[in-house]
């Protein structure tokens, strides 16, 4: 059994559509903690100590947020700089992260093909999310490929639906210790893992 | 000397308007300079005036009538209620024991009985016209010394009713035509049963219009649109009553006070106090003056030494006696030197008894004459020893209570260098002081509460007692050196005059500036200043901001919607203060409702879709 914390950003949740349906389905999951960011810190003022504590009891952290600018809301950026204190999560001494797992829940405005040398945005998605990797290597962290949702602002009802249910799969699986480690080698999406 | 009137009226309004402000630069304040016009124009100095002081007085006196009613008005009855035991037991208790000593003292210099006692209510009284503005101008009224003054002088007005049916008893002789002063009325032929009766009657007339029927009467002046009707209604109101009062006996003052309170609670509160502002300032004013020409030198210079001893003695017995009862009712330190200095004149109330006692028989002329001359010396000495009492006793009080013995100097000039001055530490100004201290800025704090200077010194807190719109006291808190000062004062007025005296003497200050509401900002806006502080606009959203949480919205975009509501309002507040200086000859009721109007209309316009724009409004390039 492993503890999921779902470290969700979103500044308008109240007009989101492909992000409040993944929210529905997080929350019926057993054993995934979901961390409202913008509602707790209203003001982007971060309670450190309550965001170190909840990492240390949660094995795996997923960033879920919608893809703006080709990264994720402010908020997130702000907790890292707050949150991932040197001799804490990194350095010499930061050892608190280690051996736990993170990855990103992202919705895109943009369809797949969007994502690739010959579309709009040129580059894949997982390298877009770099800093991500990077940050999470940084800290001895494992960081696994993220879960995608494409083309938020057409998605048909039944998409969404099926995407929602593919996510509280993954979540599941993820709390249940189902994934298998060399299964995620050759994939670029989590969502590959549940093809429906 | 063959006057008319416009000469009189021309006489009278040139002394004040050569004295007072000569009174206030001098730091005396406004009715020292009152006085001193009277003296000067009357026949100990050039003569301009007569014996006719005397009526003036009289007519002028009818400004402590308005003054009451204003007082009414700024006065709630639940307040008023919560006042009880002060106005009761302090004031009681100030009335009984001094009248019974001076009559004590009085018979012990051979003063038959009645006489003693008529002697000792008179100058148990004390000048609410002195005393209430005076405080008034200082910023005092809302302190422990300010209450309990007004506690004290409301129950000598309430005392003035027996003392006017007791009179007749204390005279010798029966059968004396009742007077025309105060006490004479229609009812007085009317058994006492009946007088009760017609008093209450009155009483409960005045309740019953001011709840029910003053309101739509308002209601439908305002709707004329023409200012000087409002003004017209609410004088009609207060002669309306001092004519009511005065015909069943009751003190006309009294009557108006009542109105007041029961209007406390009206919209049309602000706007009936500045209709009748102006004409009560004047005919205090008048009053003043008259009381300044009404003294009688001769009869000084003939008997110097009784009249001041008389004066010196009174003010200082019922300086005691307050200072003593101030004690009892924990009035502190050095409030209760403010309150003790500020109630020991006689007051304006001594002039009616003293001339009604002598219709009646109790008092000789000559008597009257000499207590005449004491009562007007008295009320000319208040201001002086108010004004003594402050440059001296207090500054030094607050120092020494603080335990500061050995730096009894006022000013400190090598430790106040400050970067921050703050004028006003109440609820506003000391959180302001705390956040600033919590992050190393030190600050100097002034603040004209002798009480709360004393408490915070107790604890700890550099503080310095004084009125912040005095060059002096800047100077000495270290203006010239300072880079801002913030201005948390509660009274809208100090706080536009300590703007004035900055302006003129540190303009390099920057001016943080406490408002109390959209009409105070646009005053300061006017004034110049750039950064202005609502007291109540932060709090108010913040409160928004949990209700709509509480509602189901989401924390983040309620905090959004609350930073450009906020944004909104400041410009929109900025625009509506550049419109209001060209209409304001509009009813200031109806400007008020038309301005809201506008506001909400903005509001529906503008916030709404500005706070959440951007996010994802744009969709597929912005969110890629």
């Amino acid at each position: 059994m492993s503890k999921v914390l779902i470290q969700f950003a979103h500044p308008t949740h109240s007009k989101s559509n492909v992000q409040k349906t993944l929210e529905k389905y997080a929350r019926k999951v057993k054993g995934v903690t979901f961390n409202d960011l913008y509602e707790h810190y209203p003001d982007l003022f971060i309670d450190v100590k309550r965001e170190q504590e909840l990492l240390a009891k949660h094995d795996i952290v997923i960033f879920q947020h919608p893809f703006y600018w080709y990264s994720s809301p402010p908020i997130l950026k702000q907790w890292q700089d707050l949150v991932l204190e040197y001799n804490w999560a990194y350095g010499p001494k930061g050892h608190a992260l280690k051996g736990k797992k993170i990855f990103n829940a992202v919705s895109c405005g943009g369809g797949r093909d969007a994502y690739s040398a010959s579309g709009y945005n040129r580059f894949p998605v997982g390298q877009y999310l770099l800093p991500f990797d990077q940050t999470a290597h940084l800290c001895r962290m494992d960081y696994l490929p993220p879960f995608v949702v494409h083309e938020t602002y057409t998605i048909e009802d039944y998409t969404l639906k099926a995407c929602g249910e593919q996510y509280a799969e993954l979540l599941d699986a993820l709390v249940n210790d189902r994934i298998d480690p060399a299964k995620l080698a050759g994939i670029e999406y989590l969502n590959e893992l549940f093809p429906h | 000397m063959q006057q008319s009137f416009f000469f009189q009226a021309m006489i009278y309004l040139a002394a004040a308007v050569v004295m007072v402000p000569i009174a206030k630069r001098l730091g005396l304040g406004s009715v020292l300079g009152y006085l001193v016009a009277g003296v000067i124009i009357g026949p100990a100095g050039l003569k301009f005036i007569g014996m006719e002081g005397q009526d003036i007085m009289h007519f002028a006196e009818f400004g402590v009538v308005m003054m009451l009613f204003v007082i009414g008005l700024e006065l709630e009855p639940s307040r008023l209620w919560r006042m009880r035991k002060n106005i009761a037991g302090l004031g009681g208790l100030q009335v009984g024991v001094t009248t019974l000593l001076v009559a004590g003292i009085a018979m012990l210099l051979d003063v038959g009985w009645k006489e003693a006692l008529a002697l000792g209510m008179i100058i148990a009284m004390s000048s609410t016209a002195i005393v209430m503005q005076t405080l008034n101008e200082k910023g005092w009224l809302k302190t422990i010394a300010g209450q309990s003054s007004f506690a004290v002088l409301l129950f000598q007005d309430l005392a003035i009713i027996p003392m006017l049916a007791l009179f007749p008893l204390l005279a010798d002789h029966t059968g004396v035509a009742d007077g025309h002063g105060a006490g004479g009325s229609l009812v007085s032929a009317l058994p006492a049963w009946q007088q009760t009766i017609v008093v209450l009657l009155s009483v409960s007339a005045i309740v019953l219009t001011g709840k029910y029927l003053l309101r739509p009467v308002f209601r439908m002046m305002a709707r004329t649109g023409l200012r000087e009707m409002f003004t017209a209604t609410a004088l009609l109101l207060v002669v309306g009553i001092a004519v009511l009062m005065t015909s069943v006996g009751l003190s006309p003052a009294l009557g108006a006070f009542v109105a007041g309170v029961v209007l406390a609670n009206s919209e049309y509160r602000h706007e009936l106090e500045s209709s009748i502002d102006p004409f009560k300032g004047l005919l205090l004013g008048l009053f003043f003056i008259s009381v300044g020409s009404s003294i009688d030198f001769s009869l000084v210079t003939s008997k110097p030494l009784l009249i001041i001893g008389l004066v010196a003695g009174l003010m200082l017995l019922k300086m005691a006696i307050l200072f003593v009862l101030g004690k009892i009712f924990q009035v502190r330190n050095a409030q209760n030197f403010i309150f003790s200095i500020g109630l020991s004149q006689i007051g304006e109330f001594a002039f009616v008894l003293l001339s009604f006692s002598v219709q009646q028989g109790v008092l000789g002329k000559e008597v009257s004459d000499t207590m005449t001359a004491v009562v007007a010396i008295s009320m000319a000495m208040t201001p002086l020893a108010m004004m003594v009492n402050e440059k001296f006793i207090l500054t030094r009080f607050c120092l020494v209570s603080a335990g500061l013995q050995t730096a009894q100097r006022p000013s400190d000039v090598e430790e106040e260098d400050n970067p921050v001055i703050i004028a006003g530490y109440g609820h506003f100004g000391n959180i302001v002081g705390r956040f600033l201290r919590a992050n190393g800025v030190e600050a100097t704090v002034l603040d004209n509460d002798s009480d709360n200077v004393d408490f915070l010194r107790r604890i700890g807190l550099k503080v310095y007692y004084g009125d912040a719109t005095r060059y002096e006291l800047l100077d000495i808190a270290g203006a010239g050196r300072a880079q801002m000062i913030i201005i948390a004062i509660s009274d809208e007025e100090k706080r536009l005059e300590l703007i004035e005296t900055v302006k003129k003497h540190f303009p390099h200050l920057h001016m943080l500036v406490r408002s109390t509401n959209r009409n105070d900002a646009y005053d300061l806006m006017n004034a110049g200043m750039m950064h202005i502080y609502r007291e109540t606009f932060d709090t108010s959203l913040r409160l928004g901001v949990d209700a709509l949480k509480l509602l189901g919205h989401r924390a983040h975009e309620a905090t959004r919607m609350a930073k450009t509501f906020f944004v909104h309002d400041e410009r929109t507040l900025k625009h509506l203060s550049r419109i209001r200086n060209d209409e304001e000859y509009i009813h200031a009721a109806r400007e008020h409702m038309e301005e809201l109007e506008m506001i909400m209309q903005a509001d529906r316009e503008a916030v709404h879709l500005n706070a959440l724009a951007g996010w994802d409004r744009k969709a597929e390039t912005e969110t890629a």
